[in-house]
């Protein structure tokens, strides 16, 4: 079976390539006849496995570890964005061995869902993991937040080497008191720049009433200390350095610390001593992932995608992108892979939008949202369920001014497609 | 010029609320200004004096682990909150508060949480997660919609009626197709978070009932409702 199973799983792969299939058929069929594949091919690697999980900010991330690694003159296997289940993680696998199934790779940066890593790290412990955060997302799919904090506590008592945890989210943070066996880091935040990540608890303990004290925090690896219009401060080893940032939204740039703290953690225990500038060179070239934050240009003007995922994600939005001189859209759908519960819409405060209203807005959610920007005050131009005709409009009807879209997971899909076909799109980072 | 001021109190917004509660308290606080009074919005969390003078108390969802934070404290509040309720105070209990209201929650294991017994309801956990889109069918309030996410089943006694019965999702428990729990002036039910601002026939019977409670009789604005009836025309045909 051995013997077969990776010629016949890239045959497959190419096969379903050809049809224009899907990427996880390949990673299903070499599964069902060669259930050791994965693990097998992974545990050759130099430096093992790294998983990075979390709620939000996994896409980006996941990218940024591996350029980061690659400067450092690693070569990283990844799985790419739609893959990061076990059998995607497979299909990809299969794509980047040779015939005889050898994986030419010093080590595996995978992007791996909460619940799907669970399995993932049952078979294959991983050497290090990245716990990004702990949201208010997919609680159809979870049913609570606590139950989501499991899982990522599962992950890294199944860590061999080191958990790089997230120091400001109190439910990340907390696994460290719940593990013995790996080396515990951490990333954090400047105390100026917790007020733009209103933790998930403090939702709605109304304006001006006293937060819970903090327990002291501890030390971390990488603090994000500053982050300006194209560039950002971090400290490390006891000295900030600035550099130049192509992310933009605070939250990604938060994300750059954790990838930052990740890749220092591999590096440092690799071979060939640490290239710093390299890495911080490396981290001022990043680009986000596709839909993450995207800037594209649209009719010789500048055009904002920005996914928003549940009510931290929204926030951060709203406050990494001021609304002033921009024509906005918002696209709201309930389809599975964005989360059926639209309710977490009642926990975002859209006051920022209420100066230029919002434009247009579209998706399957769509009368939902303007109900939700009636309640507060923000004005509303035109609503319209479908995605593509709303698109057209809001183009149409916004020439000559800049413009951004908040958008769940598959209207952003859809808005991309659509985009294509009828404007001329360039992808600016 | 405002005809009364109402006072609407949050019942622990800091440990129990859940994918938008304050959404309800938003709604509650706009619809009173778009009928002409003026919404006063208090919020009591654990250790707090309780206010005095309140009019309207709404109540939100919560984890199992934010349930426990505040047990004790509401325990101790049990005579205020009853007489409240006696007396006919409208209340919007959702979720978690629901259950805290009723005479217990027995968990999985067996272990009793008890209740404040506002309600003659009683609340059993179970391994099976109850999650998605719902209608339910209220003699009162038409058709209400909304979303569930729980795995306690709650069980009506006889001093509560159904919110009404469920032709979309499940409700109370995988047995008997009700949603929800009506006593007095309070409205009861697992459709979390923002309940309000898709069902205003509900938000406008708590502040009718609060404003005749307070001032004796209820002079309606005109609040456009526009999107809250599209937003329910395109949620009732969303699938589960």
């Amino acid at each position: 079976m051995l013997y077969i199973s990776v010629p016949l799983g890239k045959l497959v792969r190419r096969v379903s390539r050809l049809r224009g299939g899907g990427s996880a058929l390949p990673g299903l069929v070499v599964e069902k006849i060669d259930p050791g594949f994965m693990q097998r091919t992974l545990s050759t690697l130099p430096l093992g496995v790294a998983v990075v999980s979390g709620t939000n900010g996994k896409t980006t991330t996941t990218k940024m570890v591996v350029e980061l690694l690659e400067s450092q003159g690693l070569k990283v296997f990844t799985n790419r964005t739609g893959s990061n289940f076990t059998r995607g993680v497979a299909a990809a696998l299969l794509g980047d061995v040779d015939w005889r199934g050898r994986l030419k790779a010093d080590i595996a940066v995978l992007e791996l869902d909460e619940a799907h890593a669970v399995h993932f790290v049952n078979r294959v412990p991983p050497r290090y993991s990245l716990l990004l955060n702990v949201l208010r997302d997919q609680l159809d799919r979870f049913g609570e937040i606590d139950k989501t904090a499991q899982l990522l506590q599962h992950i890294a008592s199944k860590t061999t080497g080191t958990v790089v945890l997230n120091r400001e989210d109190p439910r990340v943070a907390r696994i460290a008191d719940t593990l013995d066996g790996p080396e515990v880091r951490y990333f954090g935040l400047d105390d100026s720049l917790l007020s733009t990540f209103p933790n998930d608890d403090d939702l709605r303990a109304g304006p001006g009433s006293p937060l819970p004290a903090m327990p002291e925090k501890p030390h971390a690896d990488v603090v994000l200390r500053r982050v300006g219009t194209d560039d950002a401060d971090f400290e490390y080893d006891g000295a900030t350095v600035t550099t130049g940032m192509k992310l933009r939204g605070v939250y990604n740039i938060f994300n750059a610390a954790a990838a930052l703290a990740l890749a220092r953690c591999i590096a440092g225990n690799g071979a060939t001593p640490t290239d710093h500038d390299g890495l911080l060179k490396a981290l001022s070239q990043v680009a986000p992932a596709f839909g993450r934050g995207e800037s594209l240009v649209v009719d010789g003007l500048p055009l904002d995608l920005v996914l928003v995922k549940n009510p931290s994600g929204f926030r951060l939005g709203l406050k990494s992108f001021p609304a002033g001189g921009y024509a906005t859209m918002v696209a709201i759908n309930d389809n599975y892979a964005d989360g059926r519960d639209m309710s977490w819409l009642w926990d975002v405060e859209f006051d920022s939008l209420r100066e230029g209203g919002v434009d247009q807005l579209t998706g399957s959610r769509a009368y939902d949202m303007a109900l939700r920007l009636q309640y507060d005050d923000v004005a509303v131009g035109a609503v319209n369920p479908e995605i593509a005709p709303a698109l057209a409009a809001f183009i149409q009807g916004a020439k000559g001014k800049p413009k951004r879209i908040f958008c769940t997971y598959t209207a952003m899909l859809a808005i991309r497609r659509e985009l294509s076909k009828i404007t001329t799109v360039e992808v600016v980072s | 010029m405002s005809k009364g001021t109402i006072r609407v109190l949050q019942l622990y917004p800091r440990d129990m609320n859940i994918y938008g509660d304050w959404g309800n308290a938003l709604v509650l606080q706009q619809r009173l200004r778009w009928h002409g009074y003026t919404p006063e919005l208090l919020e009591y969390n654990v250790g707090d004096e309780f206010p005095a003078g309140v009019d309207l108390i709404v109540g939100g969802g919560g984890q199992d682990s934010g349930q426990l934070v505040i047990q004790d404290d509401l325990l101790s509040r049990e005579s205020t909150l009853k007489e409240l309720a006696e007396a006919g105070t409208p209340m919007l209990l959702i979720c978690g508060m629901y259950q805290l209201f009723g005479k217990f929650f027995k968990t999985r294991t067996g272990s009793v949480i008890p209740g404040i017994g506002v309600l003659d309801v009683e609340t059993h956990g179970t391994d099976e997660r109850l999650i998605g889109n719902v209608t339910v069918s209220s003699p009162e309030f038409g058709d209400v919609l909304g979303y569930e996410n729980h795995s306690g089943q709650t069980t009506l006694g006889p001093g509560v009626r159904p919110l009404g019965s469920t032709p979309k999702g499940i409700g109370n428990n995988s047995k008997d197709g009700q949603e929800g729990a009506r006593y007095r002036n309070i409205v009861a039910s697992y459709l979390h978070g923002s309940l309000l601002p898709k069902n205003p026939a509900i938000a406008d019977f708590l502040i009718r009932t609060a404003v005749e409670r307070k001032y004796g009789s209820f002079t309606p604005g005109a609040p456009d409702d526009r999107y809250a009836v599209m937003a329910r025309e395109h949620a009732a045909r969303r699938p589960r």
